[in-house]
């Protein structure tokens, strides 16, 4: 099998026994997208680049970056600039990558958009879970203050930029980005209603505010160095540039791979050899998760779908935060479905009635049908209490919340109940899975809350 | 019993220093805080609370939202094993059962010797590592029941105290304020709160 | 020419099918409402920011990007918006979140306080779906822990609708409750070992739309289907609190707060809450007291009467009627005022007031007025005040919402921090006296002058210390409509109807008419007999030698009381009155605003309004007041005094009340100066009034008597240091020739020389330090 091939952007210091320091990154033309903005291009031009370049946001939701800037409130300071570092979309592997292998490169990329934005402080937010990110991105930081490179000045010219570096401390929900703001502030991550707290208008402190993803600004050098033009070639023309794809799962060879954009098929991930190398024991994929948890599953009839935006959305799910997960025949989708909905479960904010009281219930009927006691009436009942959640059951959901998680939990279920209903009515009556199928628990799953 | 030290009050003070208003710090002291004593006590709350200008149950209500604060002493070693989709689909259960047999407690609690914690927790970013481990959020990757063993045979011979530093200490290394810190943003919040 | 339309002003918006106008910005559940569409909720409340949490206010709004479903709590209108709150989208995703709401809820309504008048209970009963889907099992909590000396929360019960917690932050400014955890596992707590001891809690439990939230005096005393109510106004202090009184078998179980733009915006302090419990006392007097043989024994009425009328006319036939005064009347209704002015007037006591040498001279009243409303709309508010949270507890609310929401600049001139200093622009500490001075240096600072040409100047202006003489802050008053002449005046005063007491006439007709004159001539033997009007002067009036010395000489004293006080024990007739609940009437607030007060329940035993004694004295002593109804009584008032006029029409005092004519402008001239400095190695008294202390209503309320807090003596740190005491230690407090020893208690709110002393507290009485002829009082500390 013959794939695309592109260049390794953002993932070509990963090999390096130091391309996480300042001296490993400048050796192999870190800084020089920077000095190059600093010294030969207006802030609208860096914008104008970033715009052609067409990138699109590698945080879930893939709104082009360039177009996002665009709507920050003009004329309008301080203007702050946050980067969300809070990896946590189950399936999602590649921002803490970045962050512990090319920290540089990262803040390459945030001093560019600053630029780009007039903003003059920036906000790195890491996952409170990542004790190395942190350490790698702390030192990377001193390090770059220290040559000048972040702070008061930078290189010499009048741009000063300074980025504050936290952390969160154990919550899913901190990703969406309000939420991010509010933990930012010292609050409860939970989420504000848009509108009318569009972070480009009343973001953090109230301030005009952009919130982009680590994997998004890590493409910033090479677009800025290379121009917009060159970076969207790379890819489709719908889904431009080299993109970040974690594929776990029932693959033989799980991994991250920066493969063209919108041209490789999900089918080319899993089979070539230079990717996953096939499905394990030589098997079949029974179902696979295109883009996170939240996401749509897929069927062995969409693997020849290619990776990009349009095309995924119209078959009825997402990329996502590029995190692919692979089911082979042997899964347990009744299983499968109510670890997803746990996790939702487990990370509802509790704000919105609907996903703190909704999500709790399709957890716990699920987790009843696994322990043997289903009703024939539980299957009517997931749909009905995801209706309440987000009604009508359909893709892109629609939603009685006020952001996106609640529905998030209803998707594993209409996506598992309706293609393997025998599945779940096999548990009602059995109180075990299908022949064939094999339960991942090796004790009931009341020892395990 | 454990307000702030005076060392780490310091830090604080820079810590608070990065953000244009306080209240931005309290995450950063509650780890603080809980780097300092392995939990957050209530009197770090109550310290903190004083240091942010806010009440006891504001630090309360935010510490609670998130995961990794914990009210009462856990083990020296936080062993969170995770059980989401991509691990579970390779095992992560029977790890965790391992898990829990080997060290005799079950997930969510901890070992009688205080050095153990288990957690069964959400995804932890390493998906195609799975099914993977942290000890105090530090990673162990494609972990088996005999890797487990061995890890927990060398913890308890403390011969990973250099990558594991005791529960509470995240990353070992700290942004420093220093004379470069442009300072920018923080003056134009001052200009926008008098306004 | 083409006809120019004037500017749309508003929006229009259809709902159900009816167009109705709304204003910009004006929340979607409002315009609803307006156009007869009740939309249900939970979170929403029109005095809070809105959260949207509850989702229960969903609607449908056809928008240019097709229909959507919206939280109508959140969503403000726009021209041209069609909303359906009953398309069947919009239905099913309210009755989904009804049945989430109600999934963890228990099923505990016979039992439960709200059951009856709640709202979640109503909505279940008409769109619930009448069995509930969810077998799983509920979320347990301990059952009711208590937050607070008044509140119990229940967390199974709570529907997390942010409602408290917001209020307690947001609103009260006291963020003591939060919401702890997350998701599921969400609840509303407070810090360990901090209650929720927020001068405002009970509002949180009138506001919670479940019954997790219970105040521990109403808790289990009535089912609301029992509960009888009258609308009414609180009298506990002068801010006048639009309240429902609510009973049950005759007897009062609850004030809730009703919401008047004007005042209190449906707020209550938890004093005037809960002190109903004092009018169902055991220890009221139900009947009149007569002394025989020096004890005070049961009498008939008619003896009682009796009694009291012949002490009076054979001191007014035997001395003339200035042997006789009057204290007191504030505490009752204008119109209890009016009828013992009248019987003042008829037997000619000329020597009559209705403060208690606590409060302001009655000239303030005079000066230009501000209304609540107008202060907290003011460019600059300035504070020359006693700590409003302590004092008139909702109205610091109302300033605190100006500053924090309204950019009202407050100016505070105290001797010590108070709730509103942290909201304060600008706040100046002093010393006792010092106050004329110090506004005169501050207003003529650059930077506040320039804010004073704002315009829009409001003084509030009150008895900020008891050990002080009242002058300083009307001089202070004075100095700043000196500089800014516009400016006005909001009055604030303790008791409930000071200013409509004055108004009817309880107020001197001579100039040593006073409180503190009339007590040193009946110390000097020139007054003989004292009519105590629900007046406790050995308690209330500041200079307790001055009291001493008045009850050790006076021959008669007739009191008019609910309680047998402190003062009322020496009394030789005491008639027992209505209390507040018991009888009809007006009362006036302390910006002038008359609203009625309505009776709920039956007197106690015998008594009986105070306008009805007047009007009994008056037969017994052979004159006529021209009454003998209680409207025959508010007509007579409202014709006779000018400042009722207003008032006449019973309708205009219900709801919102109206503010009556002010009497004709009195300059104050701002030319004395202040006290003079105390020696470095004194502290100068402060002494102010804190909201739990041993009124006879809380301390006759078995819920709020255990918060008045033992008496101390607050300090500096820096002069704790100083004197070498600590937090605790005992010290001795010499000055005017007494002494007592009080508690150091260490408070960096205090000004340092300053030493501040909560009246009328447990424990030694500062009020022997205190001389009511002495402008300011230095003290000497001395460890004991």
């Amino acid at each position: 099998m013959s794939v695309p091939n592109g260049p390794r952007i953002i993932t070509s210091r990963f090999d390096l026994a130091d391309g996480h320091t300042y001296a490993g990154y400048v050796r192999t033309n870190g800084y020089q997208s920077l000095r190059k903005a600093l010294g030969t291009m207006t802030p609208q031009q860096v914008h104008d680049e970033v715009k052609a370049a067409e990138i699109q946001g590698r945080g879930g939701a893939g709104f082009p970056a360039g177009v996002k800037w665009g709507f920050l409130a003009a004329d309008v300071h301080p203007r702050y600039l946050v980067i969300n570092g809070d990896e946590s979309e189950p399936g999602t592997y590649k921002d803490r990558m970045l962050m512990e292998l090319d920290p540089h490169q990262l803040i390459e990329g945030i001093l560019l958009a600053c630029y780009a934005l007039n903003a003059a402080q920036a906000f790195l937010y890491v996952r409170g879970e990542m004790a190395v990110a942190q350490e790698r991105l702390a030192q990377a930081l001193n390090e770059a203050y220290a040559n000048n490179i972040v702070g008061k000045n930078i290189c010499g010219s009048n741009f000063s930029v300074d980025i504050t570096l936290t952390a969160g401390a154990g919550a899913y929900i901190v990703g969406e980005e309000t939420a991010l703001i509010e933990s930012i502030e010292g609050e409860r991550g939970m989420p504000r209603l848009k509108p009318p707290f569009f972070p480009a208008v009343k973001g953090l402190y109230m301030q005009p505010t952009i919130v982009n993803n680590v994997e998004t600004l890590a493409n910033l050098p090479y677009i800025i160095g290379k121009g917009g033009g060159d970076f969207k070639a790379l890819g489709a023309p719908t889904s431009t540039g080299m993109r970040m794809f974690a594929v776990s799962g029932h693959v033989n060879k799980p991994g991250v791979f920066e493969v063209p954009n919108g041209v490789t098929t999900f089918r080319m991930l899993f089979e070539a050899p230079e990717y996953c190398g096939g499905v394990r024991n030589g098997g079949d994929v029974k179902a696979f998760i295109p883009g996170g948890a939240s996401a749509m599953w897929f069927f062995p009839e969409h693997l020849d779908l290619a990776l990009d935006k349009p095309t995924v959305d119209k078959a009825g799910s997402m990329l996502g935060s590029g995190a692919i997960i692979v089911m082979d025949q042997s899964t347990d989708m009744v299983a499968a479905c109510w670890r997803i909905v746990r996790f939702f479960a487990r990370e509802s904010c509790g704000k919105c009635t609907p996903c703190r009281e909704g999500t709790t219930w399709l957890e716990r009927v699920l987790k009843r049908m696994l322990d043997g006691h289903g009703r024939p009436e539980d299957i009517d009942l997931l749909f009905e209490v995801s209706e309440s959640i987000s009604p009508g059951l359909a893709w892109p959901p629609r939603q009685t919340t006020i952001c996106p998680l609640g529905p998030s939990a209803v998707s594993p279920i209409t996506s598992a109940v309706r293609r393997f209903r025998h599945e779940f009515e096999h548990y009602i009556e059995h109180g075990r899975p299908i022949d064939g199928v094999e339960s991942p628990f090796v004790v009931p799953t009341a020892s395990h809350r | 019993m454990s307000r702030l030290s005076d060392e780490r009050l310091k830090i604080a003070d820079e810590v608070i220093g990065r953000f244009p208003r306080k209240k931005s710090a309290l995450i950063p002291l509650l780890h603080l805080a809980q780097e300092q004593d392995g939990y957050v006590t209530q009197d770090a709350m109550v310290h903190i609370a004083e240091i942010l200008d806010l009440a006891p149950a504001e630090v309360y209500g935010t510490a609670s939202f998130y995961e990794m604060f914990k009210f009462h002493p856990i083990g020296k070693y936080c062993i969170n094993i995770c059980t989401n989709i991509s691990c579970q689909l390779v095992g992560a259960w029977s790890l965790l059962h391992h898990a829990e047999e080997r060290l005799g407690i079950k997930a969510g609690s901890t070992t009688g010797d205080g050095l153990f914690t288990i957690e069964d927790v959400e995804c932890i970013a390493a998906c195609t590592e799975a099914p993977a481990v942290q000890v105090n959020y530090r990673y162990r990757y494609r972990v088996t029941p005999e890797s487990f063993d061995a890890l927990i045979a060398e913890l308890e011979d403390g011969k990973l105290t250099g990558e594991f530093p005791p529960h509470g200490t995240l990353a070992t290394i700290r942004q420093e304020t220093t004379e470069a810190w442009s300072n920018r943003g923080t003056l134009e919040q001052e200009q926008v709160d008098a306004r | 020419m083409t006809d120019i339309a004037a500017p749309k002003t508003t929006v229009s918006v259809t709902v159900d099918g009816r167009t109705v106008e709304a204003k910009p910005g004006e929340l979607l559940i409002n315009a609803c409402e307006h156009a007869g569409s009740f939309v249900p909720h939970f979170c929403y409340h029109p005095r809070m920011s809105s959260v949207g949490m509850c989702r229960q206010c969903i609607v449908e709004v056809d928008g240019p990007r097709g229909k959507a479903l919206v939280v109508s709590c959140m969503t403000p209108v726009a021209e041209g918006q069609v909303v359906s709150t009953t398309s069947e989208p919009a239905k099913r995703a309210q009755e989904g979140v009804l049945e989430l709401l109600l999934a963890n809820h228990p099923l505990d309504c016979p039992v439960c306080d709200k059951g009856g008048e709640c709202p979640l209970q109503d909505q279940a009963f008409s769109h619930g779906p009448g069995e509930s889907r969810y077998v799983e099992e509920k979320r347990h909590y301990e059952k009711p822990i208590p937050i607070s000396d008044l509140v119990f929360l229940d967390r199974e019960r709570c529907i997390l609708c942010d409602r408290c917690t917001r209020f307690a932050s947001e609103v009260a400014g006291d963020p003591l409750i939060t919401f702890t955890s997350r998701g599921n596992d969400t609840q509303i707590m407070t810090f360990p070992d901090e209650p929720f001891s927020s001068y405002f809690s009970g509002n949180t439990v009138q506001i919670c739309p479940v019954g997790a939230l219970t105040a521990s005096p109403y808790r289990f005393k009535a089912r609301p289907w029992d509960l009888e109510q009258v609308e009414s106004t609180c009298t506990t202090c002068s801010v006048g609190c639009r309240t429902v009184v609510q009973s049950s078998r005759d007897e009062l179980v609850r004030y809730q707060g009703v919401d008047i733009e004007s005042v209190n915006w449906g707020w209550l302090c938890d004093r005037g809450r809960f002190n109903f419990e004092s009018v169902n006392s055991k220890n009221r007097v139900n009947a009149p007291l007569v002394r025989k043989d020096g004890a005070l024994v049961d009498a008939t009425w008619s003896s009682a009467l009796d009694a009291a009328g012949r002490i009076l006319r054979t001191i007014i036939n035997d001395k003339g009627p200035s042997a006789v005064a009057i204290i007191g009347g504030a505490r009752g209704s204008n119109e209890d005022a009016f009828a013992w002015a009248t019987l003042a007037d008829l037997l000619g006591i000329n020597a009559r007031d209705a403060q208690l040498a606590d409060g302001l001279p009655a000239e303030v009243f005079a000066l230009p007025q501000a209304t609540i409303a107008e202060t907290c709309v003011s460019s600059t508010v300035i504070l020359l005040a006693p700590d409003l949270k302590e004092e008139l507890p909702v109205l610091y609310l109302r300033l605190r919402d100006a500053a924090e929401k309204r950019k009202t600049r407050i100016i505070e001139v105290s001797p010590r921090a108070t709730g509103l200093t942290d909201y304060a622009w600008k706040s100046i500490r002093h010393d006792p006296g010092d106050q004329p001075r110090v506004v005169r240096e501050l207003i003529a600072m650059p930077e506040v002058a320039a804010q004073l040409a704002l315009g829009n100047v409001t003084v509030v202006v009150g008895r900020g210390n008891l050990a002080e003489s009242p002058e300083f802050a009307l001089l202070a008053t004075g100095a700043v409509l000196h500089a800014v002449p516009e400016a006005r005046v909001l009055p604030v005063v303790r008791r409930g109807n000071v200013r409509g007491a004055i108004a009817a006439g309880l107020t001197p007709r001579q100039a040593d008419g006073d409180t503190n004159s009339i007590l040193a001539a009946a110390a000097a033997g020139k007054v003989e007999c004292l009519i105590l009007l629900g007046a406790d002067p050995v308690v209330d009036v500041p200079d307790a030698d001055l009291v001493r010395r008045a009850f050790a000489s006076v021959k008669h004293i007739i009191a008019v009381d609910t309680f047998v006080t402190e003062s009322a024990r020496h009394a030789e007739v005491l008639l027992p009155a209505a209390a507040y609940g018991e009888k009809v009437g007006t009362t006036t607030n302390c910006e002038g605003r008359v609203s009625d007060v309505a009776q709920k329940i039956t007197t106690a035993g015998t008594a009986r309004p105070d306008w009805m004694i007047a009007a009994e004295l008056a037969l017994e002593l052979g004159v006529d007041l021209g009454y003998s109804s209680y409207t025959e009584l508010h007509d007579a008032m409202t014709t006779t005094v000018a400042a009722f006029a207003p008032a006449a029409v019973a309708k205009a005092v219900r709801h919102e009340g109206v503010v009556v004519a002010h009497p004709a402008p009195v300059r104050i001239t701002a030319a004395a100066s202040s006290a003079a400095p105390r020696l470095t190695h004194h502290f100068r008294l402060l002494v102010s009034r804190v909201l739990y202390d041993r009124a006879v209503s809380t301390s006759e309320s078995p819920s709020l008597a255990p918060l008045a807090r033992d008496s101390g003596v607050h300090l500096h740190s820096s002069d704790a240091q100083r004197l070498a005491v600590r937090e605790g230690s005992d010290v001795r407090v010499a000055a005017n020739g007494s002494a007592i020893v009080l508690p150091v208690v260490i408070d960096d709110a205090v000004s340092r020389g300053v030493a501040f002393v909560p009246f009328n507290q447990h424990g030694s009485d500062i009020r022997q330090l205190i001389r009511h002829d002495v402008a300011v009082t230095d003290a000497v500390i001395e460890v004991v």
